[in-house]
């Protein structure tokens, strides 16, 4: 193999990481639900919010205090446990779960579903924003 | 009171379209006929899309198991928003698939032997909601002690099915495929 070989081999291994980078944490999907939430006004999608947030106890109607955690783990590469039903819930990270936050509709049904039971209301762009930074680990 | 053959093999095709009509639900009436797995449990799930919506949260109880009242009234919007405390909400073109599928394949449509059951001892006024309410679920659990079920911290309730039926996601509960943690005696 000859440098000029080398050389092209070396280029199109770095252009190829290059093409690629952004696909390991970002998903068509995901582009689309950050867009939507600038859109509604939102901006400035903090991991460390999320994080906070993710663990963040309320008090429920029923008296009892609910978090995102009382089903999913606080360490999302972990597997949950539903609060109710014990059923395993796979992990949230997309890093050992790389099925996760693929499906666009099927992003926004569960924070519909799981805001309103953890929180008693539905999240606002701004709270969804910071969730999907931190749980996919996009930066 | 005489019939002649004519009569009767025109009696018995009508009974046989009349028959694989209904039980077109879950597949023909010869497919029925031809296997065995009927003679015990209810029909598997095999919609894709009831494991996936059902299923994410808990067992998914086949349709099998409730008459079609009962899935009537659990499966509309109103009532999965509030499902046993939990919000289940599903958007309008889901609901109506699973509604159709699970409808069509309710304990009352069924040719399996536990869903024929569960349909016979359902009394014309209720529509249980719940698995616990369901007469011939609670009759056949009638005589297991409280320390295995209520008080059994890996099982703790009826309605987790598959805690003891090993074979319940294949919709297989006969007795040799019971298995109740904590209980390995039990037989």
């Amino acid at each position: 193999m000859n440098y000029k070989h080398a050389l092209m081999v070396c280029c199109s291994i770095f252009c190829g990481s290059l093409a690629f980078a952004p696909l390991a944490s970002a998903s068509p999907a995901t582009d689309a639900e950050f867009a939507q939430f600038k859109s509604e006004g939102a901006s400035k999608f903090s991991a460390e919010q999320g994080k906070q947030n993710w663990t963040k106890e309320v008090t429920s109607k029923d008296g009892d205090k609910r978090s995102c955690t009382s089903c999913h783990d606080a360490d999302i590469t972990k597997p949950g446990k539903h609060n109710k039903t014990k059923k395993v819930i796979d992990p949230m990270s997309p890093s050992v779960n790389p099925d996760r936050f693929t499906d666009q509709k099927k992003i926004e049904k569960w924070f519909k579903r799981n805001c309103e039971w953890a929180w008693g209301r539905e999240c606002t762009a701004q709270e969804k924003g910071d969730f999907l930074k931190f749980l996919t680990g996009e930066k | 009171m005489t019939l002649n053959k004519t009569k009767i093999a025109a009696l018995l095709g009508l009974a046989l379209a009349l028959g694989s009509g209904t039980a077109m639900a879950e597949e023909t009436f010869w497919g029925w006929l031809g296997t065995f797995s009927h003679t015990s449990g209810v029909a598997p799930v095999k919609n894709k899309q009831y494991i996936e919506e059902c299923g994410s949260c808990h067992f998914a109880y086949q349709p099998g198991l409730l008459p079609e009242k009962s899935w009537d009234k659990l499966l509309t919007s109103q009532a999965l928003h509030d499902h046993f405390g939990e919000v289940a909400d599903l958007d309008k073109d889901t609901l109506e698939s699973l509604r159709q599928y699970v409808l069509a394949n309710s304990a009352d449509k069924s040719y399996y032997k536990i869903a024929r059951k569960i349909s016979a001892a359902t009394e014309d006024s209720e529509a249980p909601l719940r698995i616990t309410e369901v007469r011939y679920i609670k009759r056949k659990h009638h005589r297991i002690p409280e320390k295995m079920i209520k008080d059994n911290k890996d099982v703790k309730s009826l309605s987790y099915c598959n805690a003891c039926h090993t074979k319940a996601d294949d919709g297989i509960f006969k007795e040799d495929t019971v298995s109740i943690p904590n209980f390995p005696d039990y037989r």
